[in-house]
C-alpha cells in the first residue's frame, strides 16, 4: 500500500435539476401570471402614493403599536414602499422561475503577466528613466524636489483664513469681577432668596445686549447654581469662601469634552454629565468621583451686592471646558 | 422598423464609434457565483444609491446656515424660538414639504442600513478569507469606505443643528482640541473661531454633499471594477476550483436578480421611512451649548467609539505648562487608529504568518480557519462591549441598573471578554471540524434504531453523498511554517524574536482536526 495521501475526489458539478417551469408549459404560464400580478401590485402602490399626495397633512390615524400617524406621510411612504418592493419581487420571481438557472463555468486566468512581458516592462521603465536623465542629472532632481515641496505650502497658506488664531481665547470667559448672574432663560438678576435649598439654576453673565448673546460665549460662560445647606459642604476654607449662604456656582461646561453637565441628583448631591457619565460631587467642590473626566468643574467665586443680587467676585481662576495643549493648570 | 432592427441600428451606431461590441459580448456573459452572503455588499451599494437620491431631494430645501432666525413654521411648540436657519429648514422639510419627513427618514434609515451592510459585508469577506491574494487592495478600499462612512454619517446627523447633534459636534471639537501642540489651532480653523461659531454647518455641508460623496463614488467605482476584473470568489463545492468560476451569466439571470434586489432594498427602506420614526429633531429643540438632553446617543456606528470614551480612566498629564488628555486621545484616536490600521493590514499579516503567497479564489468555511475566525470573534466582542457601554445610560434606565456597575462591567469586560471569545471560538471551530470528520467517516445519522440479536440498540448511519464528502474535505490543511533558529550551516538567523513570534503564530494558525482522506475511507471499508 502506498503512503501517498489521497484526497477525496471531486465528483464534478452536480447535474442540473429541472424546475417545474422548465418542463411544464402550464407552470411556466402560471409563473408569468404571478410575475404580472406582482408588477400589478406595484402599480397599485403608486396609485396609493398619488392618492396620498392629496390627503391634507393634518389628518392623523391611529395604528396599533405605532400610535397616531400622519395619514399623508404614511400613505406616501407606504405607497412608495409597495411600488418599489413589488417591482423587485416581480423581477426576482421572473428570474427564478423563467430565466435559465443552469450554472455555467468560466475559467480564471492567473493575474501575473508572462515573464517576457514583465521583463520588457522593466526595460521600458529603465530606458525611460535613463532617457530622462533623472538619475544622472542630480541638479534637476533636487531642484524639482524642492519646487514640488515648496508648492505644497501654497494650499496651507491659502487655508490660513479658515479661522483666527486661538490666542488666549480658550482661557477667557465673559465673567469679570462684579458681573451679575442672570437667569437663562429670562435674563433676570437673581437674589439668593430666589433659590430654595436643593434648587438648581442655569445662569449666564449679565451683558449689555442679551438679545444677541453669542452661542460661542454661552459655550464658555454657562454656570450652574446649586443651593445646599451650608453645613452640607465639605470644602476647604478658600473654596467655602467662594460660596454664598449655601449657594455654590460651577461652570456648566464639562471638564471632559464640553457637554452641558445638566443632571443633578438632589439626594446624593452629584452632578452627572449625560454625554460620558463623568460624575462630580457638589459638596466637595465638584470633585470627580466617577467617569472619564480628569478635573473638577471650575468653581465661580460668588457673593451678593448691597441689594442682595448675586454677582461674581472674581472671574474663573482656570480655563473652563475640555482640556487643550496650552492649558497651564491642574 | 421592428424593435430588433431599431436596437441593431443603435448598437451599430455605438459600436462603429467605440468598438464596444467585443467587450460587451464578453461581459454580458460574465459569470456571477450565487450565495446569499454575496448580497450584503449589494445592499451597501444600493443603500448608497438611495442615499444619493434622497439626499439630493433634501438639499432642495435644506439651508446650511447658522444664521439666527426666529421660528415661524407650523410646529407650534417651537413657535417664536431662536434657532439656526439650518434647524429651521430641517423642521420645514419635516412639516411643510410634502414627502419631506418621509425622505428625511428614508435618508437616515438608508444611512444606518448602509453602515450595517458594510459591516456585515466586511464580516463575510473576513470570515471566509475573501481578502486573500489577489484581493488585498480591494479589502483596503473597503476599510477606506467604512471609515468614510462613519465620518459621512456623523456629519450627516450633525447638519440639522438640533440639540442632540450639536452635542455630538461639541464632542468632536473636544477631540480636535485635545490634539497635542496643534489642537486648539485646528479647532479654531475648523470652526472659524470659538466653538460653535457660524462657519461649521456650511463647511461640513460641502464636505457631506460634495467632497465625501465624490470620494465614495471614486472608491466604490474602483471597488466594483476590481471585483469585475478579478472575478468574484466562490464557495468550495463539487466542480468549483481555484481555476474556474461557477454561477449565472450576467444577462439575463444575474441582471434581473440584482436589479430586482435594488428595488427590494429601496422598498424596505421606504417602508421603514414610512412607519418607523427616526431622529425626531423637533423633540430635541435647537442647539445651544448650555443645554443637553438626557440619554444623548450617537448613531450605532459611532456608539462603540462613544462607549470607549466613556470607559476611559480619568487620566491627564500636566507638565511644563501643557496638558495632554489621555482620557480623550487614547479612546478617541489612538485605539481606533490601531484597530483600523490593523484591519487594513490584516491580509498581509495573515500571509506573513502562513507563508502563503498564492492566489485564492475559493472561500474558506470559517471553521476551517479557526485562528482567523477566533480573531474576528474577538474583535467583534471588543466592539460589542464598547457599544454596550456607549448605551450604558439607556440600558441603566431600561433595565433599572446602575450606570456605574455597567461602566465597571464593561471596563473589565473589554479586557476579559475578547480573549475569552477567541478561545471559545477557536474551540468551537475545531469541534465543528471534528463533527465534519465524523460525518465523512461514519455517515449521517438516519434516526433509525435497530436492535441487535444480543439486545443492543444501535442507530443506522448512512453514507453521505460524494458531493457532500468532497465539500467537507476539499479545504487545505497546510502545516505550520518551519522556521528553525539556525540555518543549514548552523549559523543563527537574524531577527530571532521576529522569527520566534512568526513560528508560534504559524503553529497556532495551523492547528486543525485532520480531515478525512480517501485512504481513511478505504481503510474503513475493510473493517
Amino acid at each position: 500500500m502506498s503512503n501517498e495521501i489521497e484526497a477525496i475526489k471531486d465528483p464534478g458539478l452536480p447535474a442540473h435539476v429541472h424546475r417545474k417551469t422548465d418542463t411544464d408549459p402550464a407552470a411556466a404560464n402560471r409563473a408569468e401570471r404571478q410575475v404580472a400580478i406582482l408588477f400589478g401590485v406595484s402599480a397599485l402602490g403608486t396609485v396609493l402614493l398619488i392618492a396620498s399626495y392629496f390627503i391634507p397633512d393634518d389628518i392623523f390615524i391611529f395604528i396599533p403599536i405605532m400610535g397616531n400617524q400622519n395619514a399623508h406621510q404614511l400613505g406616501l411612504g407606504l405607497g412608495m414602499a409597495i411600488s418599489l418592493f413589488f417591482i423587485g419581487l416581480g423581477a426576482i420571481h421572473w428570474a427564478k422561475t423563467l430565466m435559465p438557472d443552469t450554472e455555467v463555468v468560466a475559467q480564471r486566468h492567473e493575474f501575473r503577466s508572462p515573464d517576457s512581458d514583465r521583463k520588457e516592462f522593466v526595460e521600458a521603465v529603465k530606458s525611460g528613466a535613463a532617457a530622462s536623465g533623472l538619475g544622472r542629472r542630480s541638479l534637476i532632481k533636487r531642484s524639482l524636489g524642492a519646487a514640488l515641496g515648496l508648492s505644497a505650502l501654497s494650499p496651507l497658506l491659502l487655508l490660513r483664513d479658515l479661522g483666527p488664531l486661538p490666542g488666549k481665547e480658550l482661557e477667557k470667559t465673559t465673567w469679570k469681577s462684579g458681573t451679575y448672574l442672570v437667569t437663562d432663560p429670562g435674563n433676570r438678576r437673581i437674589k439668593a432668596s430666589d433659590l430654595e435649598v436643593g434648587a438648581v439654576a442655569q445662569v449666564l453673565p449679565e451683558i449689555a445686549d442679551p438679545e444677541h448673546r453669542k452661542l460661542s460665549d454661552i459655550a464658555k460662560d454657562a454656570v450652574l447654581l446649586i443651593r445646599l445647606r451650608p453645613q452640607e459642604f465639605n470644602l476647604e476654607a478658600d473654596r467655602l469662601a467662594m460660596t454664598h449662604d449655601g449657594i455654590i456656582a460651577f461652570s456648566k461646561i464639562c471638564s471632559h469634552m464640553g457637554c452641558a453637565v445638566a443632571l443633578y441628583e438632589q439626594q446624593t448631591k452629584h452632578l452627572l454629565c449625560p454625554c460620558h457619565q463623568s460624575t462630580f460631587d457638589v459638596s466637595r467642590a465638584a470633585k470627580v468621583i466617577f467617569g472619564p473626566s480628569a478635573r473638577p468643574l471650575p468653581q465661580l467665586d460668588i457673593t451678593i451686592d448691597q441689594e442682595g443680587y448675586l454677582v461674581a467676585r472674581q472671574p474663573f481662576s482656570e480655563p473652563v471646558g475640555p482640556s487643550f495643549w496650552e492649558r497651564n493648570s491642574q | 422598423m421592428t424593435t430588433e432592427a431599431r436596437l441593431g441600428s443603435v448598437a451599430n451606431f455605438v459600436d462603429e464609434r467605440t468598438g464596444g461590441a467585443a467587450w460587451m459580448k464578453k461581459n454580458l456573459q460574465k459569470v456571477f457565483p450565487d450565495h446569499w452572503s454575496f448580497l450584503l455588499g449589494e445592499v451597501a451599494l444600493y443603500s448608497f444609491v438611495i442615499l444619493l437620491l434622497s439626499g439630493t431631494f433634501l438639499t432642495f430645501w435644506f439651508d446650511p446656515s447658522q444664521r439666527e432666525v426666529i421660528y415661524e413654521g407650523s410646529y407650534e411648540p417651537l413657535e417664536g424660538i431662536k434657532m439656526s436657519a439650518a434647524y429651521a429648514s430641517a423642521l420645514h422639510i419635516s412639516f411643510e414639504v410634502r414627502g419631506g419627513l418621509l425622505m428625511r427618514q428614508i435618508h437616515h434609515w438608508a444611512a444606518l442600513i448602509f453602515m450595517a451592510a458594510i459591516v456585515a459585508h466586511m464580516m463575510r469577506v473576513f470570515f471566509t478569507g475573501a481578502f486573500r491574494k489577489p484581493r488585498e487592495g480591494n479589502w483596503i478600499i473597503g476599510i477606506g469606505l467604512l471609515t468614510l462612512g462613519i465620518v459621512e454619517g456623523f456629519l450627516g446627523y450633525s447638519l440639522p443643528d438640533d440639540l442632540l447633534s450639536g452635542t455630538g459636534v461639541r464632542i468632536a471639537e473636544a477631540i480636535i482640541q485635545a490634539l497635542p501642540v496643534v489642537g486648539s489651532y485646528l479647532a479654531y480653523f475648523a470652526f472659524g473661531g470659538a466653538f460653535p461659531g457660524e462657519a461649521f454647518i456650511p463647511r461640513i455641508y460641502v464636505v457631506h454633499v460634495l467632497l465625501l460623496p465624490g470620494a465614495f463614488l471614486a472608491l466604490i467605482t474602483a471597488h466594483l471594477m476590481l471585483v469585475w476584473y478579478q472575478k468574484h470568489t466562490q464557495f468550495p463545492g463539487p466542480g468549483r476550483t481555484e481555476k474556474n468560476v461557477v454561477g449565472y451569466p450576467l444577462m439575463p439571470t444575474y441582471m434581473a436578480k440584482a436589479g430586482g434586489f435594488f428595488f427590494i432594498v429601496f422598498g424596505v427602506t421606504a417602508f421603514l421611512g414610512a412607519v418607523a420614526s427616526i431622529n425626531p429633531i423637533w423633540l430635541y429643540g435647537p442647539y445651544t451649548p448650555g443645554q443637553i438632553s438626557a440619554g444623548s446617543q450617537p448613531d450605532w456606528y459611532m456608539g462603540w467609539l462613544d462607549g470607549l470614551v466613556r470607559m476611559a480612566p480619568p487620566i491627564e498629564t500636566h507638565a511644563f505648562g501643557h496638558t495632554i488628555s489621555w482620557n480623550i486621545l487614547v479612546p478617541g484616536l489612538i485605539i481606533p487608529g490601531i484597530l483600523f490600521t490593523g484591519m487594513a493590514l490584516y491580509p498581509f499579516i495573515e500571509s506573513w504568518i502562513t507563508g502563503d503567497k498564492r492566489e485564492h479564489h475559493l472561500l474558506d468555511r470559517p471553521r476551517n480557519a479557526p485562528n482567523r475566525t477566533a480573531l474576528g470573534a474577538m474583535s467583534l466582542t471588543f466592539v460589542l462591549v464598547t457599544l454596550i457601554n456607549g448605551g450604558n445610560d439607556i440600558i441603566a434606565t431600561h433595565f433599572d441598573l446602575s450606570i456605574n456597575q455597567i461602566m465597571w462591567g464593561t471596563r473589565i469586560g473589554v479586557f476579559v471578554l475578547p480573549p475569552l471569545a477567541f478561545v471559545v471560538t477557536k474551540r468551537l471551530c475545531l469541534s465543528l471540524q471534528r463533527a465534519d470528520r465524523e460525518l465523512v467517516l461514519h455517515g449521517r445519522e438516519t434516526g433509525t434504531l435497530i436492535r441487535l440479536p444480543h439486545g443492543e440498540f444501535v442507530e443506522v448511519h448512512e453514507p453521505i453523498s460524494p458531493e457532500k464528502a468532497y465539500f467537507l474535505t476539499s479545504h487545505e490543511q497546510a502545516p505550520a511554517l518551519e522556521l528553525p533558529e539556525v540555518d543549514g550551516r548552523g549559523v543563527k538567523r537574524a531577527h530571532v524574536l521576529r522569527n520566534k513570534l512568526r513560528a508560534r503564530m504559524s503553529v497556532a494558525n495551523a492547528e486543525a482536526v485532520p480531515k478525512i482522506t480517501a485512504n481513511d475511507l478505504k481503510e474503513i471499508e475493510h473493517h
